[in-house]
C-alpha cells in the first residue's frame, strides 16, 4: 500500500427501510485533511449514510474503514472512540445547561466535575484561538444564537479527540455572515489536519469550501468530483438529473383575473428565524403556479400562512378582498368558509386524523359544514354516502367509508385528501407535496384532478421538492430560497439545471437564460470568491 | 405570641417539615432525571408500613428503616418498569403505586397484626430517640441563644439531621459531580446524552432508585420517628405536598429546603391553632391547609416567577436517528 | 396498518390486564391465608346474589359511571383530569345548596335543578386548571391534584363554619327537606310489581347515570364538538390544520369532565345521605381513572368497567364483613388495574402484537 490510507472509507453500504431503499451499494474514500462535500436533493439518503457512520442504523452490508483500519461502529459510542464527530442539523444540547457543561457531557475525566471543567475551560482557549472557535464558556446555551450553538457542537466533538468531523446542512439555520465565519473555522481545521464531510444541497457551499464531492441522488452515488474540476451547472445536473419527465396532458392554461395576491409576506417562527422575507407574488384563476424549492426553504411557510396555520406580516388577497393573518379570522376554517382548500404537505401528521374512519376524515376540516347537520347532530349517514361517492369517483381502494386512514396505502390517504379539498369547487387550491410517498398510478390520478380544477378556474397553489412535478404541472414556477423569491417564469421556458441554481440561491447564465424570467437580485449572479 | 411559643411553633416546623424534604428531595432526583413522579405519597406510605411492622417485630428502628427503604424501593422499580422500561404513562404509573401502597398495606397490617391496618406501638429501640447535642443542657440558661439551641436545634431524632445534612449532598451531587450533570442532562434533553453515549436507562433508573431511598427515609420518618407506629394513610397528602413543594422549589434543593419549612410553618401552625383571630377577622384553619396548594398553583400558572419543570418531564425516551 | 385487528385492542387487552390484575390479587388473597375462590365466590354473592347486592352494586357503579365518564371525555381530548374528586366534592356543594335554600314542590323539579348545580359547580372547579392549561400551559394534572386538596379544604369550611346545623358536632349539613328525597329502586321498581331490597341505596341516579352514557356517547360520536374533541385528541398539528382551536377544546372538554364528575353528587349526596358529609366522594373520582382506562374511554366500556367497580366495592365490604380480607383489598386491585390497563399497557400489547403479526405471516 503507498501513500495515506484514506480517512473514511466506505465500501458497498446499503440500507432498506423495509421497501425503501435509502442507501444502495455506497462507496466513499475521503483522504485526512480533506473537505469532502455530499449534495443531493431531500431524501436522497445523505442522512442515512452519515447516521450510519454515527452508528445510529446498522447497514445491511458494507464496510467501513477508518484510517485504513475495518470498523464497526454498534452506537455512538463507537464512533466517537473511533475519532467521529457529528454536527447534527438539531442541535444535541442541554439548552439551560453552559458551554463548558455541554462540551464535558459525557466526556468527563472523573467523578468530580471541577477538573473536568478546568480542563475544559483551557482546551477551549486553545481551541479558540487555534479555530477561531470562539465562545464564552460560561454563556448559558439558550442565550446565544444559532451560529454560537454550533460553534460548540463542533467543539463538543474536538473536545472528544474527533479528527473526522460530519456536519449535517450546516448553514441552514445560519445568518449568512455566521455561515462565513463557519466556513473560516471548518478551513482552519483543514488546515489543522482534520477531516470534513460536509452535507448540504447548497451548490455554492460546494464550490466554496470543498476539495472533492459525491452527488447521491435516490439512495445512490453518482459521482464522485474534484471541485475544482466541476462546476455549479454540472453538479445542478448530477443532482437532479435527466429525468423522464411525467407527461401531463393539459391544455393551455387560460388565466383569469388575479385571484390570490400576496404582498411583502413576512414570518418569524417562535425562535425569532426569519421564515419568509417580503414574499410578494399572485395566482390567476385558471392557473397554476409551482413554487420550487429544496424543502425548508419557507414553501411550507407560505402555504401555512395561506391555509391558517400560522400567522404573518404583509397583506393577502384574495379576489380582491383582504384575508386576516393574524387576528380571529386566521384559522383553517375562516380560510374554508373563503374558498380556499388545502392538501397539506405532511397528510399522515395535518391532513388527515390516522385513528379516524375514512368518512370522518371526508369531513375533516369542513365538519362544521351545515350540509352535514342534522339538528344538533352531524349527519354522519350523508357523510358516509358522500365519502362512498368520493371515494368511487378518485378510485379511492378499498372503497370502504369504515376503513381507518391509517389502513389505506399512500397513494389511497392522498387521494381521501385530493377529494376532500377538490371536490369542494374551491376558488384557491392550496396543495403540498401530492404525490410524495405516492405510487406512480395514483400519482397520474392526481395531477390530472389537479388540472380539471384549473380548467374549471379554479387557481392552484403547487408547491413541491420535485422539480419534475413542478415542471409537468405548473403554468408557472416561483422559485425559493431561505425564504425570498430567486425568481419567477413561465414553466415553459424552464429547464432543470437553471431551476437547480436558483434552488441553491445562486444566478448566473443558465437562469437568464430562460426565456421570460425574472431572477432577483437576491440570487447571487456569480460565485462569490473566498478572501 | 411570646419567644417560647415562636421556638416551640419552629420546633414543630421542623418536625413536620422533614418528611415534605425528604420526599420533596426525593421527587427531586427523580424528575430531574425526567420522570415525573406522583407516587411519592405511595412510596412513603409502603416505607412507613414496613418500617413500622419490622421495627414493631424485631425492636430494632434501624432494621425498620432498612425495611422501609426496600419497600420503597420496589415500589420505585415498578414505576421505573413502566414508566422507562415500557415507556407507559408516568402519570397513570405514579396513581397505580398510590393505590397500590394505600391498599396493600392495610391488607398487610390487618394480616399481621390485626390492629385495624395500624401495628402495634412502637417502644424503646422500635424508635428514633432524640438527639441531645453537645452542651445543649448546659448553654440552656444563656438568653435568647440558649433555648434557641436547645428547643430548635437540638433534641431532634437522626432523621432530621439527616434530611437537613440531604440538601446541602443533593446540592453537590447535582451540581459538582459528574453523575449529577448527567442526571440534569438526562432531565433536560435525553437525546444530547445518548450522542454523548451515555445510557439513558442506566440513568434513569438510578435516579428513580435515590427517589426510592430518599421516599423511604421520609416515610419510615413518619412512623418510626414522628409517630411510634403505623397508622392506616398516615401520610396523608404529604407526598402530595412535597411535590407542590417541588414545583414551589423550581426543582432546586436549597429552595426545597424552604418550601418544605414554609409549608411545615403551615401544618406547625394550623395544628396549633385552630384560626387565626387578625381583630377584624379571623383567618380560618382550612386556609392553612389549603395555602400549600394554593401557592403552588399561582406559581405554576407563571403569575409570579415561573415554574419551568425539566424539559424532558413525562416523556419516554424514544431513540430517533 | 393496525398491527391487530380491533377486537384485539378494545376487548382482549382489557381482560388480558383484567386476567393480570385478578391472579396477583388471588395471589395476595392467597398470600394472606384465604382462599382466593371462596373469596369469590362470597363476592358474586355479596353483590350479585340479592336484590339487596345488586342495589349496592348499582349504587357504587353510579358514582362509577359519572367519574368514568369525567375521565374518559378528558382522555379523548388527550387530557388526563385527576381531579374528579375535587369536582364531585364541589359538585356536592352544589347539590347541597339548591336542596337546601330553594324550597321544592316535588322531587322531579328538584333533581334537575340539583344536576344542574352539580355540573356548573363540577366544570367551575375544572375551569381553572383547563383555563391555566390551554393558556398558561400549567400541567393539567398537578394543578388539578392540587385543586382537590383545596376542593377538599373549601368543603371542610363550608361544613364545618357556614352549612353545619346549630349545635350539631358532625361536619355536614342539615337533613335536606323531604320532597327532595330521590326514590330508591324500591319505590321505581314497586310499581311494576318487582319486588327490590328497601335498605339498598340505589336511586333514580342510576337512570341519570345511563342518560349520561348515552349522551356522552352521542357528543363524542355524533356531534361537531365530539368530532373536534377526539381530532384534538388523536393529532394537535391536524387539529391546527382543520382549524379547531386547542384553547377552546381544552377548556370546553375540561367544563364537561368537570360537570360530569360533580353529577355523582345527585347519587351520593341526594340520593344517599341526604344530606352533604365531609367524605362523600369516598375516592370514586380517582376511580373513574381505573374505569375510564379500563373502559377505554367509551361510555358502554366505562358503563361495564363501572359495574365491575360496583362489583367489587359491594364485593368487597362483604369480604370484609365476613372474612380476614379487609375493604382495602379493592384499593389493591384497583391499582392493579390501573397499573395494567394504564401504565403498563405496553407490557400486555406488544408482545400480543408480535404474535398477531406472527399469525398474519403464516396465513400470508
Amino acid at each position: 500500500m503507498t501513500g495515506t490510507a484514506p480517512a473514511i472509507e466506505l465500501r458497498g453500504i446499503s440500507k432498506a427501510f423495509g421497501p425503501v431503499q435509502a442507501n444502495k451499494d455506497i462507496s466513499i474514500r475521503v483522504m485526512p485533511g480533506t473537505i469532502h462535500g455530499i449534495i443531493g436533493e431531500n431524501g436522497a439518503g445523505k442522512s442515512t449514510l452519515m447516521s450510519i457512520l454515527y452508528g445510529f442504523y446498522k447497514a445491511d452490508k458494507g464496510e467501513i474503514f477508518i484510517h485504513g483500519q475495518k470498523t464497526v461502529i454498534p452506537d455512538s459510542q463507537a464512533a466517537i472512540a473511533a475519532g467521529i464527530g457529528m454536527v447534527f442539523q438539531h442541535f444535541k444540547l442541554v439548552e439551560n445547561f453552559t458551554v463548558l457543561e455541554n462540551v464535558i457531557l459525557g466526556a468527563e475525566d472523573g467523578r468530580l466535575l471541577r477538573p473536568s471543567l478546568a480542563r475544559a475551560r483551557k482546551e477551549l482557549k486553545r481551541l479558540a484561538e487555534e479555530y477561531e472557535l470562539n465562545v464564552d464558556p460560561d454563556a448559558v446555551i439558550e442565550d446565544i444564537g444559532v451560529g454560537m450553538q454550533q460553534r460548540v457542537e463542533i467543539l463538543k466533538a474536538l473536545y472528544r479527540q474527533a479528527d473526522i468531523l460530519i456536519l449535517d446542512e450546516p448553514t441552514g439555520v445560519l445568518t449568512p455572515a455566521e455561515a462565513d465565519h463557519l466556513f473560516r473555522i471548518l478551513d482552519n481545521l483543514r488546515n489543522g489536519g482534520k477531516t470534513i464531510i460536509l452535507i448540504t444541497h447548497k451548490l455554492r457551499e460546494i464550490m466554496e469550501i470543498t476539495d472533492t464531492v459525491s452527488v447521491m441522488r435516490r439512495g445512490q452515488m453518482t459521482a464522485t468530483v474534484t471541485t475544482a474540476e466541476t462546476s455549479p451547472e454540472e453538479l445542478a445536473e448530477l443532482m437532479v438529473g435527466r429525468k423522464v419527465l411525467l407527461r401531463v396532458d393539459k391544455a393551455p392554461a387560460q388565466p383569469g383575473d388575479v385571484v390570490l395576491a400576496v404582498e411583502n409576506l413576512n414570518v418569524t417562527d417562535e425562535k425569532g428565524v426569519q421564515k419568509l422575507r417580503d414574499v410578494s407574488l399572485s395566482i390567476r384563476a385558471g392557473e397554476i403556479l409551482g413554487i420550487a424549492g429544496v424543502a425548508g426553504n419557507g414553501q411550507s411557510e407560505l402555504l401555512e400562512v395561506l391555509g391558517g396555520m400560522c400567522t404573518a406580516t404583509g397583506r393577502i388577497t384574495l379576489n380582491g378582498d383582504d384575508i386576516d393573518l393574524s387576528g380571529r379570522q386566521s384559522d383553517g376554517q375562516s380560510r374554508r368558509a373563503r374558498g380556499i382548500a388545502h392538501v397539506p404537505e405532511d397528510r399522515q401528521r395535518e391532513g388527515l386524523i390516522m385513528d379516524f374512519h375514512a368518512w370522518e376524515n371526508v369531513a375533516f376540516g369542513y365538519h362544521t359544514d351545515p350540509a352535514w347537520r342534522r339538528g344538533p347532530l352531524m349527519d354522519n349517514a350523508a357523510l358516509q354516502a358522500d365519502t362512498a361517492r368520493k371515494m368511487e369517483k378518485f378510485d379511492v381502494r378499498p372503497p370502504d367509508p369504515w376503513l381507518a386512514a391509517k389502513n389505506f396505502s399512500g397513494g389511497n390517504q392522498q387521494k381521501i385528501v385530493v377529494a376532500r379539498e377538490i371536490e369542494r369547487n374551491p376558488t384557491l387550491l392550496l396543495v403540498g407535496q401530492p404525490t410524495r410517498g405516492v405510487d406512480i398510478g395514483a400519482i397520474e390520478f392526481i395531477h390530472n384532478q389537479i388540472v380539471a380544477l384549473r380548467d374549471q378556474g379554479a387557481a392552484v397553489l403547487l408547491v413541491s421538492v420535485e422539480l419534475d412535478e413542478i415542471l409537468s404541472l405548473s403554468d408557472r414556477v416561483v422559485v425559493m430560497f431561505d425564504g425570498q423569491i430567486m425568481g419567477d417564469g413561465p414553466a415553459s421556458t424552464a429547464n432543470q439545471i437553471g431551476l437547480g441554481c436558483l434552488m441553491a440561491g445562486m444566478g448566473g447564465a443558465d437562469t437568464t437564460a430562460m426565456a421570460g424570467w425574472t431572477i432577483s437580485d437576491a440570487a447571487a449572479p456569480e460565485l462569490m470568491q473566498e478572501g | 405570641m411570646d419567644y417560647m411559643t415562636l421556638l416551640l411553633i419552629l420546633d414543630s416546623t421542623v418536625r413536620l417539615g422533614t418528611p415534605l424534604l425528604l420526599a420533596c428531595l426525593a421527587g427531586l432526583f427523580s424528575e430531574r432525571a425526567g420522570i415525573f413522579d406522583i407516587g411519592l405519597e405511595g412510596k412513603m406510605l409502603a416505607a412507613a408500613f414496613f418500617s413500622g411492622a419490622v421495627a414493631a417485630v424485631s425492636g430494632s428502628v434501624w432494621l425498620g428503616l432498612l425495611a422501609g427503604i426496600g419497600a420503597s424501593l420496589v415500589l420505585s422499580a415498578l414505576h421505573g418498569l413502566a414508566s422507562i422500561t415500557f415507556r407507559g404513562n408516568q402519570l397513570i404509573s405514579g396513581v397505580a403505586v398510590n393505590f397500590l401502597a394505600a391498599g396493600m398495606t392495610v391488607v398487610i397490617a390487618q394480616d399481621w397484626f390485626h390492629q385495624g391496618g395500624r401495628t402495634p406501638s412502637l417502644m424503646g429501640g422500635g424508635r428514633f430517640t432524640p438527639i441531645t447535642l453537645p452542651f445543649a443542657e448546659t448553654l440552656q440558661d444563656v438568653p435568647v441563644i440558649g433555648p434557641l439551641y436547645y428547643h430548635l436545634i437540638s433534641g431532634h431524632t437522626a432523621l432530621v439531621y439527616l434530611a437537613f445534612a440531604c440538601v446541602p449532598a443533593t446540592w453537590w451531587l447535582l451540581y459538582r459531580t459528574r453523575f449529577g450533570l448527567r442526571l440534569r442532562a438526562v432531565g433536560e434533553n435525553p437525546a444530547a446524552v445518548d450522542t454523548a453515549g451515555v445510557s439513558v436507562v442506566g440513568l434513569r433508573y438510578a435516579a428513580v432508585a435515590i427517589c426510592g431511598i430518599l421516599c423511604g427515609i421520609a416515610g419510615a420518618y413518619l412512623a418510626t420517628a414522628l409517630q411510634a407506629g403505623f397508622v392506616k394513610d398516615m401520610t396523608a397528602g404529604r407526598g402530595y405536598i412535597a411535590l407542590a413543594a417541588l414545583i414551589f422549589a423550581k426543582w432546586r434543593p436549597w429552595y426545597a429546603l424552604s418550601a418544605t419549612m414554609l409549608f411545615g410553618l403551615l401544618q406547625a401552625v394550623a395544628l396549633r391553632y385552630q384560626n387565626i383571630d387578625l381583630g377584624s377577622f379571623t383567618i380560618p384553619v382550612q386556609v392553612m391547609d389549603a395555602l400549600p396548594y394554593i401557592l403552588t398553583v399561582v406559581i405554576l400558572a407563571g403569575f409570579v416567577g415561573k415554574a419551568i419543570p425539566p424539559r424532558a418531564g413525562g416523556e419516554p425516551y424514544i431513540k430517533e436517528r | 396498518m393496525d398491527k391487530m385487528p380491533k377486537w384485539a385492542d378494545v376487548i382482549l387487552i382489557p381482560l388480558i390486564s383484567l386476567l393480570l390484575a385478578a391472579i396477583l390479587s388471588a395471589l395476595v388473597i392467597l398470600a394472606i391465608g384465604e382462599d382466593p375462590w371462596a373469596a369469590l365466590k362470597m363476592m358474586v354473592q355479596g353483590a350479585l346474589g340479592s336484590t339487596y347486592g345488586w342495589g349496592y352494586t348499582l349504587y357504587y357503579a353510579t358514582n362509577f359511571i359519572f367519574t368514568g365518564l369525567a375521565v374518559a371525555v378528558a382522555f379523548h381530548a388527550r387530557m388526563f383530569n385527576i381531579g374528579g374528586e375535587g369536582q364531585a366534592m364541589l359538585g356536592g356543594l352544589g347539590v347541597a345548596l339548591v336542596c337546601l335554600f330553594i324550597p321544592w314542590p316535588h322531587w322531579t323539579l328538584a333533581v334537575i335543578a340539583a344536576t344542574i348545580s352539580a355540573g356548573v359547580f363540577g366544570a367551575l372547579w375544572a375551569a381553572v386548571p383547563a383555563y391555566l392549561q390551554a393558556k398558561r400551559g400549567s400541567h393539567i394534572v398537578i394543578t388539578t391534584i392540587m385543586f382537590n386538596f383545596i376542593a377538599s379544604a373549601v368543603l371542610n369550611y363550608m361544613l364545618v363554619n357556614v352549612l353545619r346545623p346549630q349545635g350539631a358536632m358532625d361536619p355536614a349539613t342539615a337533613k335536606f327537606p323531604a320532597a327532595t328525597h330521590l326514590p330508591t329502586l324500591h319505590e321505581l321498581l314497586l310499581p311494576l310489581g318487582i319486588k327490590f331490597s328497601k335498605a339498598a341505596p340505589a336511586n333514580v341516579s342510576l337512570l341519570i347515570a345511563l342518560a349520561a352514557c348515552v349522551l356522552v356517547w352521542l357528543l363524542i360520536w355524533r356531534t361537531r364538538l365530539g368530532y373536534e374533541i377526539r381530532a384534538f385528541g388523536f393529532s394537535e398539528s391536524g387539529a391546527k390544520y382543520a382549524g379547531i382551536s386547542p384553547v377552546k377544546i381544552t377548556i370546553v372538554a375540561m367544563l364537561i369532565s368537570g360537570a360530569l364528575a360533580g353529577l355523582m353528587a345527585i347519587n351520593t349526596t341526594m340520593g344517599e345521605a341526604e344530606r352533604l358529609v365531609l367524605n362523600a366522594t369516598e375516592g370514586a373520582g380517582f376511580i373513574g381513572i381505573a374505569v375510564a382506562l379500563m373502559g377505554r374511554s367509551h361510555p358502554f366500556g366505562v358503563l361495564l368497567a363501572a359495574i365491575l367497580f360496583g362489583f367489587l366495592y359491594q364485593g368487597g365490604a362483604e369480604l370484609a364483613l365476613w372474612t380476614n380480607i379487609p375493604r382495602e383489598m379493592i384499593v389493591v386491585i384497583q391499582a392493579l388495574v390501573i397499573l395494567f390497563t394504564g401504565a403498563l399497557d405496553n407490557m400486555v400489547r406488544i408482545p400480543l402484537e408480535k404474535l398477531f403479526l406472527s399469525l398474519r405471516r403464516k396465513e400470508g
